[in-house]
């Protein structure tokens, strides 16, 4: 399977995109409507024209009609053809390709096993469900064996309950054929579940490129960061197990309680939506709470964020603007701050495979 | 099994059997002026059977259905190569659309005196009317359907490797079936229309012409039996291609 290079791609509103796919990984090209990550995967599969230069194995493929460039797309809305039934679907690119007729009968069923698909092998697609019909277009994008899999949104159609299973599927499927793999997405908890890197394109260009924990704790910007949900970041050290799977770290200067599963966490990353804030001291332990004051209100969609001040961090809360309305929660306001233990999510020092002193 | 109750003769038939009961009734009772201007249904069935039994219908009628056969098939499938032409190749379509645009308005029997000076009277003549009759409508039904055809099943095909041929045969013309047999099934029956009314008008042969010479003698039980002839035939054709289409895409619509 192929690396991908983009290089200098003008489409459209991507000006100047240069971005490189590794041999057999899967990328996830996260960004909002409108960002081009569509373009980009039309351009990657030669289907549409374009300026700057699209290498396979550092090989130029800008000349390649899309027929000839063994990519498998599969498109956001599927498009399987009404009139041909699943097995006739499945075959229609080997069929296109002038395969043999025992071969193209023998790669349909092999397909058919492989997306678990077998009984709808003569249902037409008006009698198949929404995740029937993902599979089988999953099955026709794959059929000719494409050195390359684009895949437009997959399952943003799907209830998220079908949506879930589907997705660790097509993962373990992408690991298991090996294939260099793009996956475009506007969800993040979908682009941090699959993939092995995330390149985060806003407006046309692309903001950022890492592993998903380097997405998440190392933003390089502040639109990246506003992208992910603006995550209040605080950098970890003095990790201490307390047993019962949970472990008090120091971070940022505030002791704060994590779920501990012996890796040494270097930073911590809480969404503003998991912080509650309450006027009074709440009632129970007085762990992961602690004592700010107000030093911005703005409204935020249908939400309030509030910024305070904690020791020498400032922490970003959100809140419904239901609640806001009936509390009195002003700059210069001193409140309590809850962190969401299950919510805080930690970067661990994977690379040391030290575990900490007890 | 739908389809077979569909065809079982039912209480469908009452109003018809009703209709033919009530024209019988009053042709009988003298209840209108004349009766050689209302023949009974009984007397319009018996002249159907002198006239088949003679050979003059059976002469006439087959002398249409060649006609309209030959025409029809021929404006077809010319309508339709060149309605995929111009469905699939934007250049073509552009410059041909103003010059369809402007000729298919124009009614079939328009063109007959046009026609009968250049071609004659001759079996040429309604073959002629016919095919104009069936080309402009097929060919108007198979440019929509094809252009209608969503954009991204062809986007599809190509990733998949089909060549332009293989997208038009196997994706775009199957997908435009729909629309492609409205313009058949239309123009099946119009074609029957046209040639009786070409055959009243120019050709001295046909059931258009067995009807005018019944005219002249005022033989209304003739008239009516060509009538009754044309209807079936209409009805027959549309039907056919109402069958067809179903058995080609109701499989998936």
């Amino acid at each position: 399977m192929p690396s991908i290079r983009l290089e200098n791609i003008n489409k459209y509103i991507c000006q100047g995109v240069s971005l490189e796919i590794f041999n057999k990984e899967l990328l996830v090209l996260l960004g909002p409507n409108g960002a081009g990550k569509t373009t980009l995967l039309n351009i990657i599969a030669g289907l549409t024209d374009y300026t700057g230069s699209v290498l396979f194995d550092s090989e130029p493929v800008d000349k390649l009609s899309p027929s000839k460039r063994g990519v498998g797309y599969l498109f956001q809305d599927l498009f399987l053809f009404p009139h041909l039934d699943v097995a006739s679907n499945i075959a229609y690119g080997l069929r296109a390709q002038k395969q043999a007729q025992h071969e193209l009968q023998g790669r349909a069923e092999e397909l058919l096993q492989l997306m678990k698909i077998r009984h709808l092998a003569t249902r037409y697609p008006k009698h198949l469900s929404g995740g029937e019909k993902q599979r089988v277009a999953l099955a026709r994008a794959l059929a000719f064996s494409p050195q390359v899999l684009l895949l437009d949104e997959p399952l943003s159609s799907l209830d998220t309950q079908t949506a879930k299973y589907l997705r660790i599927e097509l993962k373990q499927l992408q690991k298991k054929l090996g294939i260099t793999t793009i996956y475009v997405t506007h969800d993040l908890a979908e682009a941090e579940e699959m993939a092995d890197r995330i390149a985060i394109i806003q407006s046309g260009h692309v903001q950022q490129v890492g592993r998903p924990e380097e997405i998440f704790f190392y933003p390089i910007n502040e639109a990246v960061s506003d992208f992910i949900g603006a995550p209040n970041i605080l950098r970890c050290d003095h990790c201490r197990s307390l047993g019962q799977g949970v472990m008090e770290a120091d971070c940022g200067g505030l002791n704060i309680i994590l779920p501990d599963d012996g890796n040494m966490v270097r930073r911590i990353a809480l969404f503003p939506r998991d912080i509650y804030i309450s006027e009074t001291e709440p009632p129970g332990p007085g762990v992961n709470r602690f004592k700010g004051t107000i030093t911005s209100v703005n409204s935020y969609g249908d939400a309030v964020r509030l910024e305070a001040k904690v020791g020498e961090n400032n922490l970003l809360a959100e809140v419904p603007h239901h609640i806001f309305d009936d509390m009195d929660l002003t700059v210069g306001k001193e409140v309590f701050l809850i962190l969401k233990l299950r919510r805080i999510k930690v970067y661990q020092d994977r690379d040391s495979g030290q575990k900490r002193g007890i | 099994m739908d389809k077979l109750k569909k065809l079982r003769p039912g209480w469908g038939i009452l109003p018809v059997a009703i209709f033919l009961a009530i024209w019988e009734l009053v042709a009988r009772l003298n209840l209108t002026p004349g009766q050689f201007l209302f023949p009974p249904f009984s007397t319009v069935v018996a002249e159907f059977y002198h006239l088949t039994a003679t050979g003059v219908l059976v002469d006439n009628f087959l002398s249409s259905l060649v006609r309209v056969l030959i025409g029809f098939c021929a404006g077809s499938i010319a309508g339709l190569a060149v309605g995929m032409i111009m469905g699939w190749m934007d250049n073509i379509n552009k410059a041909l659309h103003p010059i369809v645009s402007l000729l298919y308005p124009i009614p079939a029997l328009g063109w007959l005196p046009l026609l009968m000076l250049f071609i004659g009277i001759n079996e040429m003549l309604p073959i002629t009317i016919i095919f104009i009759c069936s080309f402009f409508p097929v060919l108007y039904n198979t440019v929509t359907g094809i252009r209608n055809v969503d954009k991204d099943y062809i986007r599809v095909a190509r990733t998949l490797g089909a060549s332009d041929v293989k997208i038009l045969t196997t994706v775009v013309v199957p997908l435009a079936l729909p629309n492609i047999f409205t313009g058949l099934r239309l123009e099946a029956g119009m074609a029957w229309r046209v040639i009786i009314a070409a055959e009243m008008v120019a050709i001295p042969t046909g059931i258009g012409a067995l009807m005018m010479r019944a005219e002249s003698l005022i033989r209304i039980d003739i008239i009516i039996v060509c009538l009754i002839v044309l209807a079936v035939m209409c009805l027959s054709f549309e039907k056919f291609f109402e069958y067809l289409e179903a058995k080609l895409t109701a499989k998936w619509r």
